[in-house]
């Protein structure tokens, strides 16, 4: 029972349902696919591949914040791993640059796992400090230039496709997949929200809270390395200063989107994936309507007051104290 | 005691450093490099200032580099295309400011939601009401901005104290005043240390909420005006980003993230801090910039671990909160 639906789902899928369908009016070719050297190309799926590197965040951050955590640092860690594969693309077969790339985001997670679960440092507090100095980092290893690559093996992660579906999407679907087995296909998902629900309580009834967080917290950095690995493929190149650059507050917006309360505890990985494309459909949409892309913005903060006005336990009191009275 | 020897700590860094560069430097220790230190760092100091109260309060303002950006087209715009006098320009933009930040703190009172992610749609607005505004940088030719640019007082050894500079001294004077002598700044520190003890002392938490934030974007506004004199010009996308420089300046100059402790004096040893890693890396020219965010992770670190260290030490017995964020 891995991907049931919620039943507090409807409302974001209907939201996307919505954006999709106003996507659609605006652009009269949205929804028409063409398959092309073996890959389906058009604009729906280019939703889901522009998508995908929030869309893995999301996946990890989702995680973290069900925790009562949050991960600043997805975005410099993406830069980081993006600039190990560039670098080691053209030397290297691509199995090697994606495993070191992917090994650097292991060890960011464990250091912020380390700096949260065992000095008992604030998250936000925490991953503050990789945020700043990882970007720094990532510009150590491309030495400030941008650093592109031709290998065509890497490049697939951006670009190739399978069966006609394209590589980033895939990608997302399998990570997706292996997270939804590991955390709902044990009691592994349950621990994470109890832990995020009420931390003293959990750990006194015997959940080894402090290996669950690091666990969390390096999951979340080795999808941020994913992510960066497909946006380097992506351009066939990895510039340190601009890539996956204030992307942590889009998956984090996509995880609200998706329902997950920052205040930790119940959590929806699906419904994380489904906020990510929300953001992403807007953004297609503006760019095809012709208005300014600066507009984004200001959509972006009208939809996160909505989101959260939606989620505030203030108001929500007053709604059931408002249906209480009449019933 | 417990509150200045953070301060301490963060002045001996300074001098160490100070000390530092002026050996490997020959030129270093002049008033020209210490004028030029207060000169660049203006901006950032005064948006740090207000940026230490919110966070002594328990909350934090990630919008101030946006208002920042915002400022600076506004005030752009409205004198070289309207035609407003800078004086008349700038009143309306700090009204603005107050209002924008009321309004923040009031979401985040009135709908009990953390602010991180209320700031977060705050600067999101702000950014992107600036794009809409205009894209392009407009550059200021008032009359004002060569009578400020031109104004400074010499001191001996060459350097010259500039009008930027004062103000940014004569707004760390009234902050270090408004935190630590009145009873606004008492309660500001009462309701980091506890917010519900606070409440029931009688503290109206909410219009405090209100008031913090509206200080935190007017200082933001005023820092604004001032990068709009260093730079002479406005352009949306100034000052990206220098949120993280301000919360790192703060918690550098040993404010507690967490709240209840802090000191103006001490964000402002930590606002030069980070100037002299910046003039380090200029005077040494063989050094590239991106060391300057890998310092400035390691010393966030490092105050952050020692902060962690005292906290502990002090005897407040928390157990580990797994992965809390601060609501």
């Amino acid at each position: 029972m891995a991907f049931q639906l919620p039943r507090r789902g409807l409302a974001q899928i209907l939201a996307l349902i919505v954006i999709l369908l106003i996507d659609r009016m605006v652009s009269s070719q949205f929804f028409d696919l063409r398959l092309q050297d073996g890959r389906l190309f058009g604009s729906l799926i280019d939703v889901f591949n522009r998508g995908a590197p929030v869309a893995l965040l999301a996946l990890g951050m989702v995680l973290v914040i069900a925790t009562r955590g949050i991960d600043l640092s997805v975005g410099a860690v993406m830069a980081i791993s993006g600039a190990i594969a560039a670098s080691l693309a053209d030397s290297h077969a691509w199995p090697v640059a994606v495993a070191v790339a992917l090994g650097a985001g292991l060890l960011c997670g464990l250091w912020n796992g380390f700096l949260v679960a065992v000095l008992g440092i604030q998250p936000i507090v925490a991953t503050l400090i990789l945020m700043v100095a990882g970007r720094g980092v990532a510009q150590l290893i491309t030495e400030g230039r941008i650093v592109t690559f031709t290998s065509p093996d890497l490049a697939w992660f951006g670009t190739g496709s399978a069966l006609g579906i394209p590589a980033p999407v895939l990608i997302v679907a399998g990570t997706l997949l292996v997270t939804g087995l590991v955390v709902r296909g044990s009691a592994l998902g349950l621990l994470i929200e109890a832990a995020g629900g009420n931390a003293r309580a959990s750990e006194l009834s015997g959940v080894g809270i402090r290996l669950m967080i690091v666990a969390v917290y390096v999951w979340c950095s080795l999808c941020a390395a994913l992510a960066g690995v497909i946006a380097a493929a992506d351009i066939m190149g990895a510039d340190a200063n601009n890539a996956g650059l204030w992307l942590e507050l889009d998956a984090i917006l996509a995880v609200v989107i998706g329902g997950t309360s920052l205040f930790g505890g119940r959590f929806s990985l699906i419904l994380a994936v489904c906020g990510a494309l929300i953001i992403q459909a807007m953004n297609t949409g503006i760019l095809l309507s012709g208005y300014p892309p600066e507009f984004n913005l200001v959509v972006k903060a009208a939809v996160v007051l909505v989101v959260l006005l939606l989620q505030s336990p203030r108001l929500s009191g007053l709604v059931a104290n408002f249906r209480k009275a009449r019933a | 005691m417990s509150r200045l020897s953070p301060v301490m700590i963060t002045a001996l860094v300074f001098v160490a450093g100070f000390a530092i560069c002026s050996l490997q430097f020959p030129n270093f220790a002049s008033t020209r490099v210490v004028a030029n230190l207060l000169t660049d760092n203006a901006f950032l100091g005064i948006v740090a200032i207000g940026m230490t109260f919110v966070i002594i309060s328990g909350g934090i303002d990630l919008s101030v580099g946006s208002v920042i950006g915002f400022t600076t087209v506004f005030v752009a715009l409205s004198i070289e295309r309207l035609g407003l006098p800078p004086l008349l320009a700038f009143a309306i933009l700090l009204v603005l400011c107050a209002a924008f930040g009321a309004a923040m703190g009031a979401v985040i009172h009135f709908f009990d939601m953390p602010p991180f992610i209320v700031t977060l749609a705050g600067m999101f607005v702000a950014r992107g009401t600036s794009f809409l505004m205009s894209t392009e940088s407009t550059p200021i030719t008032a009359p004002l901005y060569t009578a400020v640019s031109d104004f400074g007082i010499a001191l001996p050894g060459g350097g010259r104290l500039t009008a930027i500079a004062l103000i940014m001294l004569a707004v760390v004077a009234a902050g270090s005043v408004l935190l630590h002598f009145t009873r606004f700044g008492a309660n500001v520190f009462a309701m980091g240390g506890n917010r519900s003890a606070t409440a029931l002392m009688g503290v109206a938490i909410g219009s405090m909420t209100v008031r913090i934030y509206m200080l935190s974007s007017v200082l933001a506004g005023i820092a604004g005006i001032v990068f709009s004199f260093y730079t002479a010009a406005g352009y949306s996308l100034s000052a990206v980003g220098v949120e993280l420089d301000t919360i790192a300046a703060v918690v550098i100059g040993g404010t507690l993230l967490s709240g209840g402790q802090g000191s103006a004096i001490g964000t402002f040893l930590g606002v030069l801090i980070q100037g002299l890693i910046q003039s380090y890396i200029n005077f040494d020219g063989t050094l590239s910039s991106w060391w300057t965010k890998i310092a400035t992770g390691i010393l966030l670190f490092a105050f952050i671990a020692l902060q962690q260290a005292m906290v502990r030490l002090a005897g407040r017995s928390r157990t580990i909160r797994a992965g809390e964020v601060k609501a």
